[in-house]
């Protein structure tokens, strides 16, 4: 049974993207998910099935309190870390056309900026053990250095260069300021990101993601019900996650330039009929400007070890053959661990996108990438 | 003498990784290889991803590999990492055919390339703990 459009996005929500917020994870998520589920045109009470992010400490129960809902029908978790977002939105269709629930809320908040540094909380996380009793203690630490070294071999081997990485970070922030919601609001240019200071070589500052307050969430509905909501449905063509060889830790992997997306990519183009140049718009996770690059080949978009000259070309620009992190992505709207990404590919096929609207924009993509390379990806279509 | 604090993060040892941190302790580097079929691996984990074997039998490795690639590290994450500041961070294809990731130490930022031969040594870090590092080889 193919599980195509069986369920479509029917709702999208945002709080404002900050530093800080002063308001709890828990009041940002409400927040977010009250806006989501307005949008869909639903009552909050019409939510039976919920899928919290696993990284933080909200759980389905605490919306089942302040919504009121009476008969929760479905909740789980999809820990991957940063393909979370994008690997729920599979959990909610399996649920969905299993006949378990009809609405699933996805919901997302964090005081990434406000409550502690992004980079130095990650080694208490569970998925982090092996690299926390192996890697950090001799210095390998943050995301940035973990995964800097699948950057530099692409280098190595392709001669993939700091200023085609430069290229994502200029593209990404033109979009952030034409968003509105975004944290970045001053143009950047290659200049400054090749002055910006170096992180963990080859990634400096402006290669890494924001550290962000705030929340967003989608609405997951039945395809039969889709159609009768506040909005036009955009339907799930396809969806998939991959996790890498070596999951846990990036050292041992066979080929480092290889992310877990590269498994799920085929999977999901598959299942919805259609091939990379089929898509009109793509939201990319975006923690590192080589984190897109990689996906960008692993998707197919271009070739293993052409992602360089690919961004290079100006394809992923507005305007270009295929524009990408039309919203701003992590790099310069917010992280909201690529909930952001959903909310605005959604808003790209209702024709919903503003200054950043991509003319025509029938069939998108957007991914996920987590923890140490897990990925995932949905193609979704306009209703 | 004052005993100044260890700020950089500690291996907390598993039922299966502790002989390899014993290991390092008696200045050797001792990787897992499967009772039954052979297979090295590394990092330490309870069963051999090829036969499913619980067994275990350690090995001394040579301790020389190569760089399989490698990052240089501007900023940092933990305080206790400051005073290193910059330093070099290589993931190491191992002679046994597993890596690890180790400082590269008394070497130049320009020096680092793939295939660069290395070898691994040993740093007495804090009293109770013993680090692996490396540096080239001639």
């Amino acid at each position: 049974m193919s599980l195509k459009e069986k369920a479509a996005i029917t709702g999208v929500g945002e709080t404002k993207y900050t530093r800080m917020s002063g308001k709890s994870v828990l009041a940002l998520q409400l927040e977010a998910s009250l806006n989501a589920i307005a949008d869909a045109g639903l009552s909050p009470k019409e939510i039976d099935g919920i899928i919290p992010y696993s990284n933080s400490l909200v759980v389905a129960e605490d919306f089942v309190t302040n919504f009121g809902i009476s008969d929760l029908r479905f909740s789980a978790t999809a820990p991957l870390g940063g393909a979370s977002c994008v690997a729920a939105i599979q959990c909610a269709l399996l649920a969905i056309s299993g006949g378990v629930c009809s609405n699933v809320l996805i919901p997302i908040g964090r005081n990434g900026s406000s409550a502690g540094r992004i980079g130095t909380r990650v080694q208490q996380m569970p998925q982090f053990k092996v690299v926390g009793e192996h890697e950090m203690p001799v210095g390998a630490i943050a995301p940035a250095q973990l995964y800097a070294p699948m950057a530099r071999r692409h280098m190595e081997l392709f001669g993939t260069t700091s200023l085609q990485l430069g290229e994502i970070a200029v593209s990404t922030r033109h979009n952030a300021i034409l968003n509105g919601n975004g944290m970045m609001t001053r143009p950047l240019t290659l200049e400054d990101h090749q002055a910006s200071r170096m992180i963990s070589d080859p990634l400096r500052l402006y290669d890494c993601s924001l550290e962000s307050d705030g929340g967003a969430a989608i609405v997951v509905s039945g395809a039969d019900r889709a159609n009768d909501l506040g909005k036009p449905p955009v339907y799930i063509m396809g969806v998939a996650e991959g996790h890498p060889d070596s999951p846990s830790v990036i050292t041992q992997r066979p080929d480092l330039t290889r992310l877990g997306i590269a498994k799920a990519a085929p999977k999901a183009f598959a299942m919805a009929g259609v091939s990379p140049g089929d898509i009109d718009v793509a939201e990319i996770y975006d923690c590192f400007t080589y984190i897109v690059l990689c996906q960008l080949e692993d998707l197919g978009f271009c070739k293993k070890g052409e992602g360089g000259p690919f961004v290079a070309s100006g394809a992923i620009r507005l305007g270009g053959e295929l524009p990408i992190n039309t919203h701003g992505g992590l790099l310069s709207q917010a992280h909201m661990v690529g909930m952001n990404h959903i909310v605005e590919l959604v808003r790209q096929l209702r024709g919903e996108a503003g200054k950043a609207q991509v003319r025509g924009a029938e069939i998108g993509l957007v991914t996920g990438y987590g923890d140490m390379g897990d990925g995932s990806v949905a193609i979704m279509r306009k209703g | 003498m004052t005993a100044e604090a260890y700020l950089k993060p500690v291996p907390e040892p598993t039922y299966e990784s502790k002989p390899y941190w014993d290991g390092l302790k008696s200045g050797r580097l001792l990787l897992q290889k499967c009772g039954q079929c052979g297979k090295i691996r590394h990092y330490p984990r309870p069963v051999c991803d090829v036969c499913y074997s619980f067994e275990v039998r350690w090995i001394e490795a040579s301790g020389l590999g190569t760089v399989h690639s490698w990052t240089i590290t501007h900023h940092a994450f933990n305080p206790g990492f400051k005073l290193e500041l910059p330093y070099i961070l290589v993931t190491v294809d191992l002679e046994e055919g597993v890596r690890m990731q180790v400082p590269l130490r008394g070497a130049k930022e320009t020096d680092v390339k793939l295939g660069l031969p290395v070898r691994i040594i040993f740093e007495q870090v804090k009293p109770d703990l013993v680090t692996p590092a490396c540096v080239t080889a001639s």
